[in-house]
């Protein structure tokens, strides 16, 4: 029964990956259904957008559904709530009015909160439900109102029509719609400050879901961004763009900062989704910026860039999930503290979590540098806009970019490093075993599409610009060189992934044949590692997570807020002996304390004072009553 | 095609063989100010040559990672001289890429060593790797930014392209964001390629190390593979730093002697810089390790105002 | 910095003018040649104190200095047995530091010299015969060459480093 129905959504995938491509490449339909849905009716739209990002959903919803014939076994719980979850994701690209897409999202933030609740007798699952659950309607409710804003203005809920009517808007009007609809995409989005669900949320789901949420829904909130600033609102002022470009900024760092002391494997995946929506955003910002500029070339490059890096956090994001995913179900715990050695026991595993770690990193010859370097040549030729003011802009974002990629590298040798390598650090993670094969599949076909897609960009990038010009209403057709070099705005920067592969690959066997040819001894003993000659070796010896992250830690305090608490316990007879230390080094979230904290206490402060005038007797209600008539029939 | 990957190679060879020769000089200038004799400048080979007759002692607790990170770091350093206009301007294969993969492709072999170093699981691996990443993580804003500072006056950032639009119109260097932009590359290059005042090469103290405390283990013809890629990885920097900022004699040249003749321009850029390295590294003292956070922030901060200066003047 | 420069520069080099200590020259010119030999004129040393009462290092850390200058001759001090090619083990050798001695040793790649410094590493010297120590260097690992003294000269022991290379060959 479970094996059918993730059967079945490995080839709902399919067919949305079918789908997806033919609408990418021009395949275009729209169906109507008009009693099915109230107000409109159903309508659904295929375009090139819509598309891509099916695209999106199927490249994680297929390895994701394999993945979890194996991890789930026979499990019934959540099997309805992920078809419809996968099939509620896969309408909100394709819905064409405001119901069917209002509809749609809606029942896709309820199957995801169905599955954040899996393990529903956990006390952190029901926080991270409850969590989710408001955040997401918060940011439902400024869709709604932005949508219906719009709705209102143009006077159609049909997404064809507000394209039509928008550019003859006031700038004033379009800029709340934007405000509305760019807050409430960001929140699904997980941009900070609206991220604080995300990491309570994607690790309280199981691991494949975990992937869905993480690599894949939060991408409809791109969608929507893409989708409303670039679609239906038109060009708008350059604050549009300052104001994306930033806020993606501030996520990537901040994002990968929290990451870094983050030693929840799980959670740390899930503030690297922050990161990583930040760089889709710096690349979207970027290319509003060119847009509102009139410079169609260099806002295709930035959208190409940000839908370059939405597949790619998809294909990586997913397969570090389900990394994860097999890890904690191998040792039973998600703090990497308790792991180490697994690359002995788990080889498969390792070997795919290190191309995501090293994807994800931006390293060459992968997937996520191509993207990376495509948002960074978005941002360098900012000089084109010849507004100065705006290059301060600029600059900041390249730093905060070039910081992010720095920063993911030192977390990802975390990640990595104390997961995998060394010795096992507790009982668990020594009796480790492999995953099954199902989900050994899945991991490595998103390995090979990461490996694929970090070598294929002069084959991506092209299909990506019709999709980008599509939305972005691009006459000229832009060229990216041949097939095996990729030339950006004519001869700005050229990259060739392939060449650069095939070095690699040359000098990776040149070097030991060159060693051999030069008579290097080939002699090589084990012996145990150099400790100054201690006697035997433990994983206490070893390097925490703790300790790598604590530069970082010490660096960025002003950001951690860390509180030190140290605890010893002396012998009753000397205080030269310690009977026990305890020590602890939390950090705290300024935004939970500086944001939500304010705004919590205020809300409950609110329906506090609202509680004096709700006594319960049915009297006095009457007499309320009787006032807000006599008042509204003297406002009349 | 036979001709560019001829020059391709010698490119390669010029950087694999000469990077020895150029940590060799710097050693013994180093000598030299403190009133030592010294090694001789072709010490390095001496070492490479001796470790790849020893053989190789590999920790029990390691895996494959560990074997495997001295040849992926090499050959990241060998692909990397490729993309550094090392005595040309366009060397013939440059098209894969730009100062961008150079940085990234320099993180990658950072990454496997940092991975090595916590593979073995002693703690002064853990300690090297932590410290390692860290000084890398923070050191790549600044080379970005001074790479946009250079990209917005040579509108490219082709390694190749601003290098030849440098040297044909030295006027454009005449200005402070040139200056500002080498400064911080220069710090930058010193916390990249362990350098005093933020890494001292040659400590023999675990507990200051940071380069070193992650190749603890290593031994044989592994460590000559490490050490090799990290004189080539200080050799492209200086490459790096003298072409860019100095593009003079690199652009220019043409014709059958100008393979020769870019070499000897190079060498004499390189020994300036050589100089100019181990002056510094006489007379200042190794920072403590939370103070490289501010120097570096410094050099951010000396980018950011070559972008400024870009901009207003 | 520019006053140390300075007198960096004015003060020279002061590593021993051959006329001054002629005998520790020509030994050092005699070692080159042979670690030249043997090592292809690099050599490096692994300094391992297994319970010396540090006179023998303050000796040898006087090679390091600029007026030896071992480093002149392709010599080196290396942070770890890993890079080691000789092992200058100085002191006697305690009961405790017997099993990390003999796990330095393990811990050294082929090929691998090791020189017993002064008259403790030789046969425990002073300490001989206490119930802490275990006996001469020899007596936990195998010895190429001793350097006897108490403690030994710098150059003494740039004698005695030439020599355990010679009595290799």
């Amino acid at each position: 029964m479970a094996r059918l129905a993730y059967g079945l959504a490995a080839l709902v995938a399919v067919g949305a990956a079918a789908l997806g491509l033919h609408g990418m490449f021009g395949g275009a339909f729209t169906l109507r259904v008009g009693w099915l849905v109230p107000l409109g009716g159903l309508q659904l739209t295929l375009d090139p957008l819509a598309g891509f990002f099916l695209l999106v959903i199927a490249v994680g919803v297929a390895p994701a559904s394999v993945y979890a014939i194996g991890s789930a076994g026979g499990a019934r719980r959540g099997l309805g709530a992920y078809l419809v979850f996968v099939v509620s994701m896969c309408l909100v690209p394709l819905a064409a009015n405001m119901m069917t897409f209002a509809i749609a999202w809606e029942l896709m933030s309820l199957a995801s909160y169905l599955l954040v609740l899996h393990e529903r007798e956990s006390r952190e699952s029901l926080r991270a439900g409850w969590v989710y659950a408001v955040m997401t309607h918060a940011g439902l409710a400024c869709l709604l109102a932005g949508m219906m804003l719009l709705g209102a203005w143009t006077g159609s809920s049909e997404f064809a029509d507000w394209r039509a009517a928008a550019p003859g808007l006031g700038g004033g009007a379009r800029s709340v719609a934007f405000v509305l609809l760019a807050l409430g995409f960001a929140g699904k989005a997980g941009v900070i400050p609206l991220h604080v669900w995300l990491p309570l949320a994607h690790p309280a789901a199981p691991s494949h879901v975990s992937a869905l949420m993480s690599g894949v829904m939060i991408k409809l909130g791109v969608y929507g961004l893409l989708r409303a600033s670039f679609d239906w609102l038109g060009a708008g002022p350059p604050w549009w763009g300052v104001a994306v470009l930033i806020v993606g900024a501030v996520s990537s760092v901040i994002g990968v900062l929290y990451a870094l002391v983050e030693h929840d494997l799980k959670k740390l995946l899930a503030f690297h989704s922050i990161e990583n929506i930040g760089i889709i955003l710096i690349g979207i910002g970027a290319g509003l910026l060119y847009q509102g500029a009139g410079l169609e070339a260099l806002a295709l490059l930035g959208v190409v860039a940000a839908l370059y890096h939405t597949l790619n956090h998809a294909a990586f994001k997913a397969l570090l999930f389900l990394g994860a995913g097999a890890v904690v179900h191998a040792t039973g715990t998600r703090n990497i503290e308790e792991m180490g050695g697994l690359i002995k026991r788990m080889p498969w595993t390792a070997a795919c979590f290190l191309v995501g770690s090293a994807a994800i990193s931006a390293l060459p010859p992968l997937n996520g540098f191509v993207s990376e370097w495509l948002t960074f040549l978005a941002l360098l030729q900012n000089t084109h806009l010849a507004r100065p003011s705006l290059s301060l802009a600029f600059a900041l974002g390249i730093a905060g970019l070039a910081l992010t990629g720095g920063l993911a590298m030192a977390c990802f040798v975390k990640a990595f490093g104390i997961t995998f390598l060394a010795l096992p650090r507790s009982e668990a993670a020594a009796r480790a075993h492999e995953a099954p094969p199902s989900m050994r599949i899945a991991m490595v076909l998103l390995a090979v599409t990461c490996v694929a897609l970090g070598l294929g960009p002069t084959w991506v990038v092209p299909a990506l610009a019709t999709v980008a010009g599509a939305l972005l209403g691009n006459t000229t057709p832009v060229a990216f060189g041949d097939w095996l070099t990729l030339r950006v705005s004519d001869g700005f920067a050229t990259g060739s992934a392939l060449a650069i592969a095939a070095a690699l690959g040359v000098a990776l066997v040149a070097l030991p044949l060159g060693l051999r040819v030069a008579g290097a001894s080939r002699r090589r003993r084990a012996y145990e590692t150099w400790g100054c000659g201690r006697i035997g070796q433990t994983a206490r010896m070893e390097y925490t997570a703790t300790a790598f992250a604590n530069p970082f830690k010490r660096v960025f305090d002003f950001l951690y807020r860390p509180t030190k608490k140290l605890d010893i316990d002396f012998h009753p007879e000397s205080r030269f002996f310690v009977e026990r230390i305890e020590y602890e080094n939390p950090t705290r979230s300024i935004f939970d304390d500086w944001l939500y904290r304010p705004v919590l206490d205020g809300l409950s402060g609110v329906a506090r004072a609202a509680r004096a005038i709700q006594s319960g007797s049915a009297n006095l209600y009457l007499a309320y009553i009787l006032a807000v008539l006599l008042i509204m029939l003297v406002l009349a | 095609m036979i001709a560019a990957i001829a020059v391709a190679v010698a490119q390669v060879i010029v950087v694999g063989a000469g990077a020895p020769l150029l940590v060799g000089v710097l050693r013994t200038l180093k000598a030299r100010l403190v009133g030592r004799r010294g090694p001789s400048p072709w010490q390095p080979y001496a070492d490479l040559r001796k470790l790849l007759a020893k053989e190789v002692v590999v920790s029990t607790t390691t895996s494959w990672i560990f074997r495997a990170t001295p040849y992926v770091l090499a050959a990241t350093m060998l692909v990397a001289s490729l993309i550094v206009p090392v005595f040309l301007a366009r060397p013939p294969l440059a098209f894969p890429g730009d100062v961008i993969l150079l940085m990234y492709l320099f993180l990658l072999g950072t990454f496997f060593l940092a991975l090595a170093g916590l593979d073995a699981g002693s703690a002064f691996g853990g300690m090297g790797s932590s410290r390692e990443v860290a000084v890398a993580a923070l050191a790549e804003p600044t080379i970005i930014v001074a790479v946009f500072a250079l990209a917005m006056r040579a509108e490219t950032i082709d390694l190749a392209r601003v290098v030849e639009r440098f040297s044909r119109e030295p006027l454009l260097a005449a200005n402070p964001a040139h200056l500002l932009a080498f400064a911080a590359f220069f710090i930058v290059m010193l916390a990249e390629t362990g350098r005093l005042p933020v890494d001292n090469p040659a400590t023999h103290l675990e507990l200051t190390m940071i380069h070193e405390a992650m190749v603890l283990e290593y031994s044989g013809r592994y460590l000559a593979l490490v050490e090799w890629a990290s004189a080539m990885k200080l050799c492209l920097f200086m490459t790096l730093l003298a072409n860019l900022f100095f593009p003079w004699g690199a652009g220019g040249l043409t014709g059958p002697a100008a393979i020769p003749l870019g070499v000897l321009v190079l060498a004499g850029k390189l020994v300036l810089l050589v100089i100019a390295l181990a002056v510094l590294e006489t007379t200042v003292a190794k920072l403590r390790l939370f103070r490289v956070p501010e120097l570096l922030a410094g050099s951010f901060a000396l980018a950011i105002l070559s972008v400024m200066a870009v901009v207003l003047v | 910095m520019l006053r140390q420069l300075w007198t960096a520069l004015r003060t020279g080099i002061v590593t021993e003018p051959p006329a001054r200590v002629s005998d520790l020259e020509r030994v050092g010119e005699r070692l080159a040649a042979e670690i030249t030999r043997a090592f292809g004129r690099s050599l490096h040393i692994r300094q391992v104190d297994a319970g010396s009462p540090n006179c023998c290092e303050i000796e040898i850390s006087g090679l390091t200095g600029p007026h030896y200058d071992l480093e002149r001759f392709g010599l080196h001090f290396v942070a770890s047995p890993r890079h080691a090619d000789c092992l200058l083990v100085t002191g006697p050798v305690t009961r405790n530091m017997a099993e990390p001695l003999r796990r330095t040793w393990e811990a050294t790649p082929d090929p691998k010299l090791v020189i017993a410094v002064g008259d403790c590493g030789r046969d425990g010297g002073l300490f001989r015969g206490s119930y802490a120590v275990a006996g001469g260097v020899a007596d936990v690992i195998p010895v190429d060459a001793v350097i006897p003294g108490c403690p030994p000269s710098p150059a003494a022991l740039l004698a005695g480093l030439l020599d355990a290379i010679r009595r290799r060959r």
